[in-house]
């Protein structure tokens, strides 16, 4: 299978500060590939160089094949692009939003007929095709700017935090509709801060303070072993009252992380120390659990945060 | 050349839309202007007329009634009183009661009956430089007048100046402002409209948006000024028109011609607001950096003050200021009847700004985008 986006030794500064740091991987055609990291860890940053808008200090990338340091024209015919603040033109209605992005993408006639309807039977807006787009509400806001996003039927789509302040059921909406186009070939570029919707992606890469530190399916994530140390475990501690558990857990030597989840507490322990825990807390039921995203996550940062004091 | 403009009929549509829907934007460019033009055009009158006199006259003789008579004659000055002492004289121009003071002095009738110099003191309060120099050179007249009359009481002058003002043979200030009135009005509601427009963009996000799509810097700039230029256009003919028939500002000129003589001013100052919104990243900066623009081009332009008369430094800044020439072109159309051939220069050297603006522009904004 051949990939829709490469980046090779991505390397991107700004004077002095490095936004990107030889950032390498590969999305496959189809796929669903996930991007999480904090604020200003460099994802918009890597997304806009993939994009040609930003030359990269060094490394290479390709999108569909297309060279991202010579093809930047034409990529920009070939990929969709959705932010956060979804660039509608609120006093313009569905209806002339649609047509504007189709003018910009140079889809004129009958082409641009046939795609208008395709992008209204997909994202279900049509009964608003008059209302303004600042009458909508986010979640339809959301469908519109995809609508705008995908109106050229691009192959490589790229949604920068898309359901930033979106309620639950318009997020899974959205997220269905993106399987749905992914079953047609169609490659997406999702970056979130949700550890929920980065479950939900083919694979999943971790930037955090400008390096890619983690790159893989869920499950090879779960079982990285910088995420699980040797001789230790992962445990749930389950108990009547965690949150008044949580300081006393913390404080046993053998405990390394220790954090509320839901009714439980999620800890990573000293594997040889499990019986000596149980025998602490003895009121408490204690078994042994993969690691969740945000674990991997947690323990990865923590990891970094003591090689780089 | 289509690569180059991409994306310029779709942004250019859309922004047409922006246009019909927000009653604020037609607000300002359509309503704002035309009440400045009433409000300035009115206010404005340089025709110094009717200064606020008062008079100490210690002489009470009909030699000093017939000077006052001259005084009041001259349509400049306005008797408001007299009064009994020099501290009241004084205390009359200091406290803003009169602008200007006349002394005429006990001896100002046996002076004149013996034929020797009388002395009459006229304090002028210099404030107001425009109205001081007027008053100074009306008195200066009045006691020249009254001494031929006095010198040679045939009346026969030997030399009789017959001045005619041409082009504006009423001296009236209308003729001269309004026409300058006319750019500096188009000049603020064209640089603010288009550089609040491409800064709104960027605060909604949609800026970032067209960025990652295919139009071209020069489509996206070039379709934004058009609507807007448009509308410029309208407004001007409005303005025009008023000018002509509110204001009584007689057209000596071709209409045709200062139309024509007005798209690369509008080229110029949409290429200016473009830059501002460069360089802006709130509207409310985007209109501080607009506003900034008025100053100059009302005081530097020659729209108030004759460049010729300005340091040199401020007569080269004046030269790179747009207004400066567009000014040139109104008054050389709507004054003198002047015509292509007497203002081409000026129009030359607006199309050269203009474009420079638009692409220094663009170039601002394909550097901007990757940041």
């Amino acid at each position: 299978m051949t990939a829709a986006i490469t980046a090779d030794g991505l390397t991107i500064r700004f004077g002095t500060f490095t936004a990107v740091n030889n950032v390498t991987f590969s999305v496959d055609k189809g796929e669903i590939f996930g991007f999480l990291g904090p604020n200003g860890s460099g994802k918009t940053t890597i997304i806009k160089a993939l994009c040609g808008l930003l030359r990269p200090t060094s490394g290479s990338g390709t999108i569909l094949g297309m060279d991202i340091l010579k093809d930047a024209a034409e990529i920009k015919r070939s990929v969709g692009y959705m932010s956060q603040k979804f660039g509608l033109y609120e006093d313009l209605t569905v209806d002339e939003n649609i047509a504007f992005y189709a003018g910009v993408y140079g889809i004129k006639g009958h082409t641009a007929v046939e795609r208008k309807r395709e992008v209204l039977n997909l994202t279900g807006i049509e009964p608003y095709l008059q209302r303004r787009a600042g009458q909508l509400s986010g979640g339809w806001k959301q469908r519109l700017a995809l609508a705008c996003a995908i109106i050229h039927s691009p192959q490589v789509v790229f949604l920068d935090e898309p359901t930033a302040g979106i309620d639950p059921v318009a997020r899974r909406a959205l997220w269905d509709l993106l399987f749905r186009l992914s079953g047609q070939g169609v490659t997406f570029f999702v970056t979130t801060h949700y550890m929920d919707e980065a479950e939900r992606c083919g694979r999943v890469g971790y930037i955090y303070l400008s390096n890619l530190v983690a790159l893989g399916t869920v499950a090879e994530l779960q079982h990285l072993p910088a995420a699980n140390p040797e001789h230790t475990a992962r445990i749930q501690i389950k108990t009547a009252n965690p949150s008044a558990l949580l300081d006393s857990v913390r404080r046993i030597p053998s405990v390394r992380e220790a954090t509320i989840f839901g009714h439980s507490i999620h800890a990573l322990v000293e594997s040889d120390q499990l019986d000596a825990l149980r025998t602490q807390l003895p009121h408490a039921s204690i078994v042994p659990i993969d690691p969740s995203l945000e674990d991997v996550f947690v323990t990865l940062t923590y990891r970094i945060m003591e090689s780089h004091p | 050349m289509n690569r180059l403009f991409y994306g310029l009929i779709p942004i250019c549509r859309k922004e047409a839309l922006h246009i019909v829907r927000d009653p604020g934007t037609l607000f300002f460019a359509l309503v704002i202007p035309m009440l400045q033009l009433f409000l300035f055009g009115f206010a404005v009158d340089t025709n110094i007329r009717q200064i606020s006199t008062v008079v100490f006259d210690e002489s009470h003789t009909q030699q000093s009634r017939e000077l006052l008579q001259r005084f009041t004659a001259s349509d400049v000055f306005d008797l408001r009183g007299t009064v009994q002492s020099p501290a009241e004289l004084n205390e009359a121009i200091r406290s803003g009661k009169a602008r200007v003071g006349v002394r005429i002095p006990f001896d100002y009738a046996r002076h004149i009956l013996d034929g020797t110099t009388a002395s009459v003191l006229v304090l002028v309060d210099g404030s107001d430089s425009t109205v001081a120099a007027q008053a100074v050179s009306t008195a200066t007249g009045v006691a020249m007048q009254q001494s031929l009359a006095q010198v040679i009481p045939t009346g026969n002058l030997p030399i009789d100046v017959r001045p005619s003002v041409l082009y504006n043979p009423a001296t009236r200030s209308a003729n001269f402002f309004v026409p300058g009135l006319v750019g500096i009005l188009l000049q603020v509601m064209v640089i603010l409209l288009i550089a609040l427009s491409l800064v709104r963009e960027r605060e909604r996000g949609t800026l970032e948006q067209l960025t990652m799509t295919p139009v071209a810097p020069l489509g996206l700039m070039v379709g934004k000024m058009i609507p807007y230029g448009v509308l410029a256009f309208l407004e001007l003919c409005a303005i025009l028109f008023v000018m002509r028939v509110v204001f009584q500002v007689p057209i000596h000129g071709n209409v045709l011609v200062l139309l024509a003589m007005s798209i690369p001013f509008l080229l110029t100052v949409l290429g200016i607001g473009l830059l501002i919104s460069t360089r802006a990243r709130t509207q409310a900066e985007a209109f501080q950096l607009a506003m900034g623009t008025v100053l100059p081009s009302v005081f530097l332009s020659g729209y108030i003050f004759l460049v010729e008369n300005m340091p040199v430094v401020f007569q080269a800044i004046s030269r790179i200021i747009p207004t400066t020439y567009y000014i040139r072109i109104l008054r050389g159309i709507i004054l003198r009847g002047a015509g292509l051939g007497d203002l081409w220069l000026d129009g030359l050297v607006l199309t050269v700004m203009g474009c420079g603006a638009i692409l220094l522009a663009a170039r601002q904004f394909v550097r901007q985008r990757s940041a």
